[in-house]
């Protein structure tokens, strides 16, 4: 069967969509205040993703300056450069500001927020208020949790899972845990706007013909992922005000205390500090996933246009995107293993199922790359670094998924180790894949991209001199969050070369700032398509105009652009035919594996 | 809407059969009440889709008077022309100052919980301030 669907000068020409019934707006035309107050009062899903990112990298360098002060810390078993409580703090604010201030927001309130309405054909959010206001709770809330350190006691010190009764007012007095809790507070509201945002985005602002199943992988994983903070976010902010209200307000919600007990046996009215386990991982588990299925999303959209082929299996990649949501919402005991209380052959097994998922993934992502024709831009080098980086932390996370092991390596850097090649692995080689890939679209500029590959291979280098000696000092038993530990049991030899290692990623990041720095300075004009991309956000003008588009290609595929750039190599719609792959051509296959049927 | 209604049915379909499971396994209620509220997150909006996906295709409701089946929308629709979504979409302001006061607002409400309780008198006039404020620019239909 032959089908070849020409663009034709009648639809080009029909302005699609405009806001307020007028005409769409020309390029670069915008509207309303200018300078600071523009940023102030913008509702431009463009500026706010902008403001997002901009703040959420700043916190990230923070975060990371803290975390050089913690490996030079650890470079000596017994070392006088931080005191105990002033370690205590720093490991908690890293792992708070990445988590909650720089991940996170960085995906969902910037990327998300300046892509999806691209990438779907709509003019802004479905909300553009509430999606300024989610900014601003952001940037508040995270501006009250770096009070902690400017307030008497400091900053909080419980870690970033902040478990009562630890985090009660008995244990941790002061203002410092308050700021934190209500920086939490603030933050988890944005989050839950922002996930609202993006559903009415993509349920109801998409172009004519982009059906869900058009749509980039990169937009449906930030729907389930949007889906996921609904879940998540309003159980953390309960817990958090609940714990808030223990500390101050005299409940007993997450404290044995004012217990009655009968027989030995604690009456209903008892408070339980499991239950904050409980609320807790029911929030962070799917957290992982609401921090990884967006970055999965940025590597599904870099791969197919780096290797001039369709993204290999779309509806596989969807279905198993959402079997990653939906099973992660199912394991959040499996980090209470070592509590005695849990069902540990329930949470162990659907621990272990996210691993069949998963491998699809990484089974499409590697036949994307299949017989493609590969180009090593530093966009496509650091999702490669993703998938060796994801790999090590998931295939870690499979064995930590088995109690038995889990028992033993609980609490020690062997999972600091998993967790940082999970997390580094998304946040920071996909997000700044990502950032490599969109920064021509958002100002109209290119990064260098041999400073691009230098940052990059100091990362990746140092990403692995980093980590892998926690794996082994961790099965030597050293536990995490200590400031000081033994001389005499070998492990400083593994934390100095982390600490060599972490010095190495964070000179790679130096050369990141000297990248932006160039850019600022002596821009390389990008134009609207540097990287003959599929989506539809490569359509537009580089940046986009306001409203974002003058007029849309046809939708006929989920690679609309390349289809109206490249007639002679159309996409064909699912089941009605097979994929061409691209330029590459080799032996005839479409990028389903099946024989191409498409008449050039 | 199909698919926006598969996709959450799943969702609260998925978490009731977790949730039997998991209650009739350990008997623990924290869980199962987590497990229920996500199913629930699922079914409602599930549920609303699904009937304006039947009410697109003519099915008539209960009370629901006569019926008018456009059929899909445009953005559901393989086969959709661009000239299908021209026109008026909704109101999409270029500029807000009350979402900024909002944020100061509640800013300064939760400083005052942690403070001091003179914070309040700062941050909840803020915030009633920009609930009118934004209430008015939307009923006037326009930027500030």
């Amino acid at each position: 069967m032959t089908e070849v669907i020409e663009p034709t000068a009648t639809q080009l020409d029909v302005p699609p969509r405009g806001p307020d019934g007028h005409e769409p707006h020309g390029a670069h035309e915008d509207h309303g205040p200018t300078g600071i107050l523009k940023w102030l009062t913008s509702t431009d899903h463009k500026v706010i993703g902008l403001s997002y990112m901009i703040t959420s990298i700043v916190i990230f360098y923070l975060s990371g300056i803290m975390a050089m002060f913690l490996r030079l810390q650890l470079a000596s078993p017994h070392s006088s450069l931080l005191s105990f409580s002033q370690y205590n703090s720093l490991f908690t604010m890293h792992g708070a500001l990445m988590l909650y201030l720089f991940a996170g927001p960085f995906a969902f309130g910037g990327l998300a927020n300046y892509i999806v309405p691209l990438q779907v054909g709509a003019p802004d959010m479905a909300f553009p208020r509430l999606n300024a206001l989610s900014y601003w709770l952001y940037l508040t809330g995270s501006i009250t949790m770096l009070m902690g350190f400017f307030v008497a006691g400091g900053a909080a010190q419980f870690g970033w899972v902040f478990y009562a009764p630890l985090s009660s007012a008995t244990y941790s007095p002061g203002a410092g845990p308050d700021v934190f809790l209500m920086g939490i507070a603030l933050t988890g509201f944005s989050a839950i706007f922002t996930g609202v945002n993006l559903c009415g985005t993509i349920f109801y602002l998409r172009a004519p013909g982009m059906t869900m199943f058009r749509m980039p992988i990169f937009t449906w994983n930030m729907l389930v992922t949007a889906i996921l903070i609904l879940i998540a976010f309003p159980v953390l902010t309960a817990a958090v005000v609940m714990l808030f209200c223990d500390r101050h307000f005299g409940t007993h919600i997450y404290t044995a205390t004012g217990c009655h007990f009968v027989n030995g046996l604690p009456m209903h009215s008892c408070g339980s500090p499991l239950l904050f386990q409980n609320l807790f991982w029911f929030f962070g588990h799917p957290e992982v996933y609401i921090l990884a299925l967006p970055f999965f999303g940025i590597v599904t959209e870099i791969l197919p246009v780096f290797s001039r082929r369709p993204v290999f299996g779309y509806k596989g990649m969807v279905f198993a995107t959402m079997a990653i949501a939906a099973l992660s919402t199912g394991v959040w005991a499996h980090h209470m293993f070592t509590t005695g209380a849990v069902l540990l052959p329930f949470f162990s097994f659907l621990s272990l199922l996210i691993a069949v998922p998963t491998g699809i993934k990484f089974f499409n992502w590697i036949g994307t790359m299949w017989h493609g024709q590969l180009s090593f831009k530093t966009p496509m080098l650091f999702s490669l670094g993703f998938l060796f980086a994801f790999l090590m932390g998931g295939v870690t996370g499979i064995m930590l998924a088995s109690p038995p092991i889990d028992f033993f390596t609980h609490d020690t850097y062997f999972v600091v180790a998993h967790f940082h090649q999970v997390l580094f692995g998304t946040a920071v080689f996909a997000g700044f894949a990502g950032v490599y890939y969109w920064y021509p679209k958002m100002f109209g500029r290119m990064l260098r991209d041999g400073l691009g590959k230098a940052h990059f291979w100091l990362t990746f280098i140092g990403f692995w001199i980093t980590f892998t000696p926690q794996y082994i000092v961790g099965l030597l038993g050293m536990p995490r969050r200590v400031a000081s530990y033994p001389s005499n049991l070998g492990w400083q030899s593994y934390n100095i070369v982390s600490t060599v290692g972490a010095f190495m990623i964070a000179s790679g990041f130096a050369v990141l700032l000297y990248n932006f720095y160039i850019s600022w300075r002596k821009p390389i004009p990008a134009g609207d398509n540097p990287w003959d991309g599929h989506t539809l956000e490569w359509f537009t003008t580089s940046p986009p105009p306001h409203h974002n588009y003058t007029h849309l290609p046809p939708i006929r595929s989920e690679r609309p652009t390349w289809d109206y750039n490249h007639p002679e190599h159309l996409t064909l719609p699912h089941g009605r035919g097979a994929h061409t792959n691209g330029h590459n051509g080799k032996n005839g296959k479409g990028g389903n594996g099946k024989k191409a049927e498409v008449g050039v | 809407m199909k698919v926006e209604s598969i996709f959450l049915l799943f969702l609260g379909v998925f978490f009731t059969g977790i949730g039997i499971w998991y209650w009739f396994w350990g008997y623990e209620q924290g869980g199962t009440m987590l497990l229920v509220g996500t199913a629930t997150l699922g079914f409602l909006p599930g549920l609303y889709y699904f009937f304006w996906h039947r009410r697109f295709h003519g099915h008539k409701y209960f009370f629901w008077g006569k019926v008018h089946a456009p059929g899909d929308r445009p953005s559901d629709r393989d086969d959709a022309e661009m000239a299908e979504g021209a026109g008026n979409i909704d109101s999409f302001p270029s500029s807000s100052i009350w979402p900024f006061v909002l944020g100061m607002g509640a800013f300064l409400t939760v400083l005052a919980l942690v403070f001091g309780a003179w914070l309040m008198f700062l941050g909840i006039p803020l915030i009633l301030t920009a609930l009118t404020g934004v209430t008015a620019e939307s009923r006037r239909g326009g930027a500030v």
